[in-house]
């Protein structure tokens, strides 16, 4: 289903739009002040009933993610907003730190009052300088306006917004290893249990939330936590309202999209991303960021025993609407919902190599399967487009990501894992045409013919 | 020769400083204070900086300065100049970027030009995919790039 919505991109076309004066006249701060008159339990609950699944990529529900935390105790709550957005395709937070800063800032006035926080933490990515640069001006704009400070909007709940860097590193996304990194530790992720909401920031109480999903939840209290929901198509999924889609890759019109959950990959590839750029047909696409398992356009949704895919079943996977349960259903992940498309001039092959290097890069090394297999893999990914791998060592892949797969720390390992098996699974023709004659057959390029001769 | 801070740069230390419940926790934005301080690069003298200020071991200001890929521990060129290369950006000719780039500059990635001028470096996903291929300088992104392009940025750096 095709809706787009603006309730996060309004002020997207408009030069000024990050600037408190716009967004006070699209309503802005109209939300906190609903929420800040209701109880804190109060705040969660109609949070929950707005069904927001975890922008970040975990899907989890935002509203029952704050119930997490203690009613009471002596220690202080810390609110965490993970803005280490570098999932590869992933470019959806960026846009909203740098052109609607205020909805971010006055999500997290609501976040903080909801669980009991006095500071919220955003962890943005040394890198977004244009975002810091916006986030800390929209701070200032609103402390002055006393929106945010010792007596935000009039309540008597104390909230004060810090922007907070990293330094590079892809696994500080990983909400445990960003909380080592605000504590000004090496970015190195955490075992769970204990849960952030009892043992996070600081070793306090902590709530980490995604950029996309605090910044929608204004929205929430302006139009009400059921409405915003039933905006999605996958309300009976508990998969409510609006979000942000990407689309990047081998597409005509790149970008970020506001649309109402439930939007199907046909949809954000030929309606909004304007079709394929380069090729004939879709080769692959990567629904959610790379740590998802790509697809191929001649899949088959076949999900029995759940009437709620009726509608679906028998359909190209291109035809499935993204969202959290569904995309796990089919056997797939929903993640960052930023797809990455490859037409038919892209060599799987390539693909895989370019992925592989990026996890073997970006594995932070604590644990030995990650660290070892992500280069294991890398290193037969390089003998695959030298022309000198076996097949003992293509079904070496399949063996390496299947034992990092849940024997890590964190989800960086299944991250990684999972492109690699469903990309040797996919394509294995292509694979096995680099061990029997080099790669004869294949493209050997990511871009099109055209683009390497000029 | 010690490494110090300047009276303005004393008072953003204090500002970093107010922000946290510990010290320890404004150590990355520390370094990177010191290290915009220090021509871009984090020597010796800033870790033990740093680890004296916030009452941490130089060992720990040494892991976390090691962990993270934006702390340079040998002096870069006067300017950095980052070629993310990731999938989106792959797809849409990022290779040709960097091989441009290398060709231009007649470096490798990760050198520097003989004039000190430039270091080359590739990135991975500088969350821009939607306007790749892109490359970052110093602190600007430069998005949708052209061989044209790219030449016209480098020829501005090298004539700075």
């Amino acid at each position: 289903m095709l809706k787009r919505t603006t309730y996060l991109s309004h002020g997207y076309d408009d030069p000024s739009g990050h600037t408190l004066a716009a967004y006070e006249k699209v309503g802005g701060y109209q939300g906190a002040r609903k929420a800040l008159a209701l109880s804190r339990e109060a705040v969660v609950d109609e949070v929950k009933k707005a069904h927001i699944r975890g922008r970040g990529g975990a899907g989890f529900d935002c509203g029952t993610k704050w119930s997490f935390m203690p009613k009471q105790g002596q220690k202080p709550h810390y609110l965490v907003i993970n803005a280490d957005e570098g999932e590869p395709g992933t470019f959806k937070d960026r846009t909203i730190m740098e052109r609607n800063p205020h909805s971010l800032i006055e999500g997290c006035i609501i976040g903080a009052y909801g669980i009991g926080a006095h500071v919220a933490y955003i962890y943005v990515r040394d890198e977004l300088h244009l975002a810091k640069e916006r986030l800390w001006g929209a701070i200032e704009e609103a402390k002055a306006k006393g929106y945010l400070g010792a007596r935000p909007l009039g309540k008597d709940h104390p909230v004060e917004v810090v922007v907070h860097t990293g330094a590079g590193a892809y696994i500080c996304g990983e909400e445990t290893a960003l909380l080592n990194s605000l504590e000004g530790k090496r970015g190195e992720p955490r075992l769970k249990p204990p849960f952030p909401a009892q043992f996070g920031a600081f070793g306090c109480p902590s709530t980490v939330n995604n950029v996309e999903t605090i910044a929608v939840v204004p929205t929430v209290f302006q139009v009400g936590g059921d409405t915003f929901s039933r905006v999605s198509a996958l309300h009976e999924f508990n998969d409510g309202g609006a979000r942000l889609f990407g689309v990047s890759g081998h597409v005509a019109r790149p970008g970020v999209y506001e649309c109402a959950v439930g939007l199907t990959l046909r949809e954000l590839i030929y309606d909004l991303g304007g079709g394929l750029s380069t090729g004939k047909e879709i080769l692959g696409v990567i629904p959610g960021g790379s740590s998802c398992p790509v697809h191929r356009p001649d899949e088959i949704v076949d999900v029995p025993n759940d009437p709620r895919f009726e509608p679906y079943n028998g359909k190209s996977i291109l035809d499935l609407p993204l969202g959290v349960d569904t995309f796990r259903a089919a056997g797939g992940m929903l993640g960052t919902c930023c797809a990455i498309v490859l037409s038919d001039e892209a060599d799987p092959v390539l693909a895989f190599h370019n992925l592989m290097r990026f996890y073997r890069h970006e594995s932070c090394g604590q644990c030995t399967p990650c660290r070892e297999g992500c280069g294991w893999m890398e290193r037969i990914a390089d003998k695959l487009l030298a022309g000198t791998a076996t097949m003992d060592e293509l079904d070496q892949i399949s063996e390496i990501a299947s034992d990092i797969t849940g024997n890590t720390i964190c989800a960086f390992g299944d991250g990684a894992a999972q492109p690699a098996l469903s990309f040797v699974r996919k394509y294995r023709s292509h694979f096995e045409d680099y061990i029997h004659t080099g790669g004869k057959g294949q493209t050997r390029r990511l871009v099109s013919a055209a683009e390497v001769s000029t | 020769m010690a490494f110090s801070l300047t009276g303005e740069q004393e008072r953003e230390f204090e500002k970093i400083l107010a922000r946290y419940p510990n010290k320890m926790a404004a150590c990355i934005p520390v370094l990177h204070l010191c290290q915009g301080a220090n021509g871009n690069w984090v020597s010796d003298e800033v870790i033990t900086f740093v680890a004296d200020r916030l009452g941490l071991s130089t060992a720990h200001v040494a892991g976390v300065t090691t962990f993270y890929t934006l702390f340079n521990r040998h002096k870069p060129g006067e300017h950095q100049v980052w070629v993310c290369r990731t999938l989106s950006c792959a797809l849409r000719g990022s290779d040709k970027v960097l091989a441009h780039c290398k060709k231009r500059l007649k470096i490798e990635e990760g050198e520097t030009t003989k004039d000190g001028k430039i270091t080359l470096r590739t990135a991975e996903c500088l969350a821009s995919c939607g306007s790749a291929p892109m490359m970052q300088v110093d602190k600007s992104y430069h998005e949708d790039l052209t061989i044209e392009r790219v030449d016209e940025i480098l020829n501005r750096l090298l004539e700075s």
